[in-house]
């Protein structure tokens, strides 16, 4: 046997750190409308490379083009473009109210709004999501009231989950939004689990499973795929790809797989990649993948690629670990802007009117926040209190903790 | 009043409950076609399908995790880990998610799940099939914990944590599974059927969370003990013809506090006894709320027996586990001090 010499250990590393010139030249981005739309009942085995490519709708020119194309109507185009303009104007305004010191802690989804906000106008009422924290467009455009989240980040006296967890971890049932954990990734296979629930009732209800491309490396993320796979649960399995898990650049966790999508490939799960700041084809790739969960056709995996633009959180600076510029750099551009180019290129939106939105939207986004801060802020006006700390913790308070609760005062 | 053993027992109860409540789901690794590694599903699957009884793949993360999913749909599942050495890759879903939802989600979500798990040793499993973990659950905030230690208790318990709003914790020690095992490993085995707490009702019944029982009155020093241990102690007490009142808890959490104090103040002293290792063990919650609330009555200090602090061998597997003669010790010298 020849010799192969010392072993070599491999750290992988992105492309540019901070102080060089972004460069995506490496991310091959098929043109709009390039990638065929198979049937919904189609045999996985013939669609793999669906796993390796992007399926795109809108194209540099603001048309809607290829087979995922046409599915939405004007005006639920323009409902999901006030949608995504609603929940950057929510982040904004949150994020500084964290600079404030009006909260502990903000997540905000710059950049990343198309991936939520079409997704939720693909499911049906009683549908369940099980999200991470940067899927607020599901209760954003599901109608969620702003001033309920908003009492939840600022943990006041009305906040639905009482002051219990940390800002932005909103939950509603109603809203086909599981509690977020903050924990990593174990909302993957839950949600596989209340999918099997559904068939095991056979009910027609479908859930999606919501992770980040980082989380992809939790063992739970493996565990749903076996088990999604295995019983075929009516469950759409999302992967977020925002490039960035905090200053953890995506090959850490990806591996030699070349995609995440590719990862549903070894469970016999259809996996498909889509442009994630394209509404379009967000939504198209959502339908389709939902419709396959539906009919009993079992999961499908799907990749959004896109770029966090903001910081990981509040508590995150990401000039230490990536160039400033690299933002302006991503190639699939801002998924506002490009939403609001098609409406123009339609000739049912205007940049006047555009501009004439974003001042709407802020004056009741500012709205929400005023009838929020009048139930208090994390340190100052109206919290939740002390006697609710000890509730909830089971259905019925058992003594050890009634007398913990004496102690306390309460 | 028919007599069973404890696997018969468990396997009552889930079947009295998958037939009472369409909720309830039952899985694990081996627990469908097969029944389970100790049978304890034998039979399940053929009775209610495949739909409510199945084979799991080998994920404890997977099983648990998902039954918290099925449960926020609103079913009831009644997972099995096969050993509860097992339990530790499900151990995050267990801490933060199913002990938490209710509480992070103000009732939104709940999680009424039980995990079953074999626990305990006594059977030369090794490290790897003889632990007895229960104190890595009853330190977690949302959790309810579980060790029964007859036939009878194992049936109304394990029915009471399937109808439980909340998650539970049920550790079956797996020597007990055949017959009441007071330590004495040489002699053979005594069964179930020649037990009074063998005898197990048919159809409905629970035992509520929360309730310890007195399986020995005495006056001269409390014992307290769960599963296995709660027969070692009755030999220990026959063996040195000491008085003890022995205390089975069978649930950990929520803890019968009130019995504890009864019997303590009673007796003025008090044992605590355990198969976990002794550091950070339950014996030491114990012995603490002990003398929190009875230390003016207590004659001896609090004295406790429990594994070493090793991990669980196989080969000195008597010299490791605490048997009546270690008990016994122990009661002699609370008697003596």
């Amino acid at each position: 046997m020849a010799d192969a010499g010392m072993l070599r250990f491999h750290v992988p590393e992105p492309e540019v750190r901070p102080g060089g010139t972004p460069d995506f030249s490496n991310v091959t981005i098929p043109k709009a409308g390039s990638v065929p739309r198979p049937e919904v009942n189609v045999d996985p085995r013939t669609i793999r490379d669906m796993a390796f490519s992007i399926i795109r709708v809108l194209n540099r020119a603001g048309e809607a083009v290829g087979p995922w194309a046409g599915l939405l109507t004007d005006e639920e185009l323009l409902e999901g473009l006030r949608h995504m303009m609603t929940l950057r104007s929510f982040d904004a305004r949150m994020q500084m109210a964290q600079r404030q010191g009006k909260t502990s802690f903000y997540m905000q989804h710059l950049g990343e709004e198309a991936v939520s906000c079409a997704f939720r106008k693909a499911l049906q009422p009683g549908d369940m999501n099980f999200p991470t924290y940067r899927q607020a467009g599901l209760l954003i455009a599901d109608g969620y009231p702003m001033v309920a989240m908003m009492n939840q980040i600022y943990s006041n006296e009305a906040d639905p989950l009482k002051g219990r967890q940390l800002p932005i971890m909103y939950s509603s049932k109603e809203h086909g939004f599981f509690s977020i954990s903050g924990n990593l990734a174990t909302q993957y296979i839950q949600a596989v689990g209340w999918a099997m629930a559904s068939a095991i009732s056979n009910d027609s209800r479908i859930a999606a499973a919501w992770i980040g491309d980082g989380s992809t490396a939790e063992s739970d993320f493996h565990a749903a795929l076996v088990f999604a796979s295995t019983y075929k649960a009516p469950v759409v399995l999302n992967v977020v790809n925002n490039q960035w898990a905090i200053s953890t650049f995506q090959g850490i966790a990806r591996g030699g797989s070349g995609t995440f999508a590719a990862r549903g490939l070894g469970f016999g799960i259809p996996s498909l990649r889509v442009d994630g700041n394209d509404y379009l084809a967000v939504h198209a790739v959502a339908k389709w993948a939902i419709e396959r969960a539906r009919r009993n056709l079992g999961p499908t995996l799907v990749e959004y690629v896109t770029y966090r633009v903001g910081a990981h959180s509040s508590s995150d600076d990401p000039s230490a670990y990536r160039p400033k510029a690299e933002s302006d750099a991503w190639p699939l551009g801002d998924p506002i802007i490009r939403l609001k180019n098609h409406l123009i290129h339609k000739q049912v939106w205007t940049e006047q009117r555009h501009i004439q939105a974003e001042a709407e939207i802020l004056e009741t986004v500012i709205a929400a926040q005023k009838e929020a801060e009048s139930h208090g802020t994390l340190h100052a006006g109206g919290k939740p209190s002390t006697r609710d700390m000890f509730e909830g913790v089971y259905a019925e308070t058992p003594p050890h903790l009634r007398r913990q609760r004496q102690q306390a005062g309460v | 009043m028919p007599r069973r053993t404890m696997i018969e027992a468990i396997r009552d109860a889930m079947d009295v409950s998958m037939a009472r409540d369409e909720r309830v789901i039952v899985y694990g690794e081996d627990v469908g076609f097969f029944g389970g590694v100790f049978r304890c599903t034998q039979g399940l699957q053929a009775k209610y399908g495949k739909n409510r009884c199945f084979d799991a793949p080998i994920s404890e993360s997977g099983i648990v995790g998902s039954a918290i999913g099925m449960a926020a749909y609103g079913l009831r599942p009644c997972v099995e880990v096969q050993f509860a050495d097992y339990v530790y890759p499900a151990y995050d879903q267990i801490v933060s998610e199913a002990a938490r939802l209710r509480y992070r989600s103000n009732n939104d979500f709940t999680c009424p799940i039980v995990v079953r798990m074999p626990t305990g040793g006594g059977i030369f499993g090794g490290q790897t099939h003889s632990q007895s973990p229960e104190a890595l659950f009853t330190h977690v905030s949302g959790l309810k914990t579980v060790v029964p230690s007859n036939p009878h208790d194992a049936k109304g318990l394990l029915i009471a944590a399937i109808e439980d709003p909340d998650p539970v914790i049920f550790l079956e020690p797996k020597r007990l599974y055949n017959g009441p095992f007071d330590g004495h490993h040489d002699n053979p085995v005594t069964p179930w059927s020649k037990h009074e707490l063998g005898e197990v009702a048919d159809g409905h019944y629970t035992i509520p969370l929360g309730k310890a029982a007195i399986r020995r009155q005495g006056s001269a020093v409390t014992v307290l003990a769960y599963g296995t241990m709660v027969y070692v102690a009755q030999a220990a007490a026959a063996e040195t013809g000491i008085d003890a009142e022995i205390i089975d808890l069978r649930t950990l959490l929520p803890l019968d506090l009130d019995a504890i104090v009864a019997s303590v103040k009673k007796t003025g002293r008090c044992v605590v006894v355990h198969e976990a290792t002794l550091t950070s063990g339950f014996g030491a919650e114990l012995a603490a709320l002990v003398q929190e609330n009875c230390f003016y009555h207590l004659e001896a200090p609090v004295a406790r027996v429990a594994g070493w602090d090793t991990p669980y061998p196989h080969a000195q597997e008597w010299e490791y586990f605490p048997g009546p003669a270690r008990v016994g010790r122990a009661l002699v010298e609370t008697m003596e001090a």
